[in-house]
Order: structure tokens, then sequence, then C-alpha cells
């Protein structure tokens, strides 16, 4: 939102910038950033809407319906997935869908408006990496906890020609361990591409209603807002459909270490 | 763009970053997560055991009450043929009385009948006895009237004995 000399640049969002509180853990410094704060305000706002459907009434309310409608949501996608032993990892994956959901719902808030400055979490390759190292980590130690080495069958699926073993297992591993990254990008490049399109969108509103020519301005920008009111609604849907995909994907990675085909 | 630029050009912002998702995602983990999803879902595992208790009381109670009109249907034409045997019973036992009375007072009646007969028979017999004594006094009268010739007694008796009976 930085106009400077008339430009605004549509990737000064993602900066993250020191908010102080920094201290020293094992040599590096660790510092209270913008990011951290809306991690913490997606983990609040999360924490409060899940205890509004803590009331456990026999007949849900309306707030307690929304919320048993978001576990349901992951029970059902861990029991089709994973079957039942799926229940076992319910919390990590519900806990990874909220809280992307809510990162991803939170920076689109148009705070913007009250001077205040929305961030993204989940537009930050460091941030969905980790969590998708985390996803896999968890199938690499569960795979390797429940099937020993037999864990490596993986890269052979069943029914594979004896002399296509060495070609398919290449190819499998090499999907297999190219997973955390196409994981952990999906939803970075899709939160930052929404970002910036907004941004553009918004950059040309203002400098439309600056221009010199007051018609044609007034004419980019009007059609300018009116396709951003369209692509915040699609990206609104995003924001729901990549938390989806990163949860599903991990259930199914999940159901990979469980169950080994 | 920042998310890579900023991961060489700024010492602290790997370190924050990790640092602070890790905070953040583990207290989610842990507080949501482990506690509250758990009893979230205990919840919604109960009141879908409830409405599957409730529905399946529901369903034999049904099945009790299809039970108890059967039975009410079974009593009922147990009862109903009962009554109809218990009539037949009495009709064919009304009958049955009937019939016996009937043929009782039919052998007293023909009893009598034949000692009527018997009575009129012996009367007749007795009375053609003595019609044909007094016959036979009378021929003899007669005869010893006529030509003065006296019969028998005896031979009277055959002659009219003759006479009479053919």
């Amino acid at each position: 939102m930085a106009a400077e000399s008339g430009k605004i640049d549509p990737m000064h969002q993602f900066e993250v910038t020191p908010l102080g509180g920094g201290f020293n853990l094992g040599g590096h410094e660790v510092l209270f950033t913008n990011s951290a704060l809306w991690m913490v305000i997606a983990a609040v706002v999360l924490g409060l809407f899940m205890w509004g459907g803590m009331r456990r009434q026999l007949v849900p309310g309306r707030w307690q319906a929304a919320v048993e409608g978001f576990t349901g949501f992951i029970s059902n996608m861990m029991m089709a997935n994973i079957g039942t032993e799926g229940r076992k990892y319910t919390p990590y994956v519900f806990s990874l869908f909220m809280f992307i959901l809510f990162c991803n719902l939170l920076g689109m808030l148009p705070l913007g408006v009250l001077g205040l400055h929305p961030f993204t979490v989940t537009s930050h390759i460091a941030i969905t990496g980790v969590l998708a190292l985390l996803s896999f980590s968890i199938v690499l130690v569960v795979g390797f906890w429940r099937h020993g080495l037999h864990f490596f069958s993986l890269f052979v699926p069943h029914g594979t020609p004896l002399p296509m073993i060495p070609f398919i297992a290449v190819i499998e591993f090499i999907s297999f361990m190219i997973r955390p990254f196409s994981l952990g990008l999906r939803l970075f490049v899709a939160m930052t591409a929404g970002h910036v399109l907004l941004k553009v969108l918004s950059g040309f509103v203002i400098n439309g209603f600056n221009a010199e020519n007051a018609v044609i301005g007034s004419v980019v920008s009007l059609l300018s807002f009116t396709l951003m009111i369209g692509i915040s609604a699609l990206e609104l849907l995003v924001a729901g459909i990549q938390a989806y995909v990163f949860a599903l994907l991990t259930s199914l990675y999940i159901n990979d270490a469980v169950n080994l085909h | 763009m920042p998310q890579i630029a900023q991961l060489t050009a700024d010492n602290w912002y790997l370190a924050s970053q990790l640092f602070w998702l890790l905070v953040v995602f583990a207290g989610i983990y842990v507080v949501i997560g482990r506690g509250m999803l758990p009893k979230i879902e205990a919840t919604v595992d109960a009141r879908d055991r409830k409405v599957a208790d409730d529905l399946a009381a529901a369903k034999a109670a049904h099945a009790a009450a299809d039970k108890l009109d059967e039975s009410y249907r079974q009593q009922g034409d147990a009862s109903r043929a009962a009554a109809q045997k218990a009539v037949s019973d009495a009709k064919d036992k009304a009958a049955k009385d009937a019939e016996k009375r009937l043929a009782k007072v039919d052998a007293e009646l023909g009893e009598r009948l034949a000692a009527a007969e018997a009575d009129v028979s012996a009367a007749r017999s007795s009375a053609m006895a003595e019609i044909e004594s007094v016959a036979a006094e009378a021929a003899g009268d007669l005869v010893a009237k006529l030509s003065g010739v006296k019969i028998a007694a005896a031979d009277a008796k055959a002659a009219v004995k003759a006479v009479l009976h053919g």
C-alpha cells in the first residue's frame, strides 16, 4: 500500500516487519513480527470460534452447529480417506486446516480501509513449507514406525511388471519426495497470486482516479473496482479450497503411511 | 518478492517465522486439536448414538405394537370361533334333545297304539267268539224251529265257523 511517487508496490504487503520483542535463540535473533502477530490473531479468533461451539448441547445452536460442521467435515474426510485409524490424526489435520483457513481468511479482511495492514501468514513459503515438511515428517515417522523398511514398498505399486520395477520405483520415489514442495508451494503461490492481483487492481482504481484524463481514469477505476469485487469473492473461495486441499493431501499422504496401498 | 528476498536478506526472518509458527501451531494443536476437538466429537458421537438408540427404540415399540395388534386380532378370532362353536354345539344339543324326546314320545305312542290295537283285536276276537256262539245258538234254534231237527251245539258251531270264516 506504500505509494512511493505515485507507484503502488503490490509486493509490499508481503513484507515481514519486526514489531519488536527480540530475543536470542541459539544464535538466531527472534523478533515479534507482523507475521507473528497475525498468527496469534488467527489462533485467538480460531480459539474463540471453537469456544463458542463447546456448549455441548444435544440440540446444537447455530454456532455449535457451525463448529460441529467443521469438525464433522474433517472427521468424515479422515474416515473416508484413512478409515477408523484416521481418528488418531484428526487433531493434527483439523488444526492444520483451521489454522490455514483462518490465516487465509484474515489476510483477506479489508482492514486497509481502517489504516491497518492485514498480513496473510500463508503467503510465505517459509510458513507453508514448514507446514508441508511437518506433514511430510509425520508421514515418514508413521510409515517407518508402522511398517519398518517395508514402507519402501510404497514405491512399487501392486501389479507392476518385474522389468518395470526399477523405472516405476524411481518415478514413485521422485513423486514422493516432491510432495512437501508441491504441498507448500501450492498454498504459497495461490495466496500470493491472489493478493498480488487484488493489489494491482486496487492500484488501478487509485491511479485511475488520480489520472489527468478524469473520464478515462474513472472508467478504468470503476471497471477495476467491479473486477475486484468478483475476484475478492473468488479469493474467499480459494482461501477455503486451498486450506481444504492442504488438509486433504495431508490425509491422503498419511493414508499411504498408515495403510501402505 | 519479499517472501524469498527476506529469506536471505534478513537474518532474523527465518528464525522468527519458524519460532512463532511452531509456538502458535503447537498451541493450536494442543489446545484446540487435543483439547477442544475430542470434546466436540464426543458431543456429536453422543448425539448420533442417542438418535440411533431412539430410532431403535421407536422401531422396537412399533414392532411390539404390531405384535400386540396381531395377538389381539388372533384373540378376537379365537373368541369368535369359540362363540360360534358354542352356538353350534347348543344348536346340536337342542336338536338332539328334541330328537330324543320325539323318539321317546313316538315309542310311547307306538306302544300305546300297539296296546290299543291288541285290545281292539282281542275285543274283536272275543266279540267274534261271542257272535259265533250266538250265531251257532241262533242257527241251532232256527234249524230246530224250521225243521224240528235238533242239532248238536258243536255241529252248529262248526257250520257257523265255516260260514263266518269263509
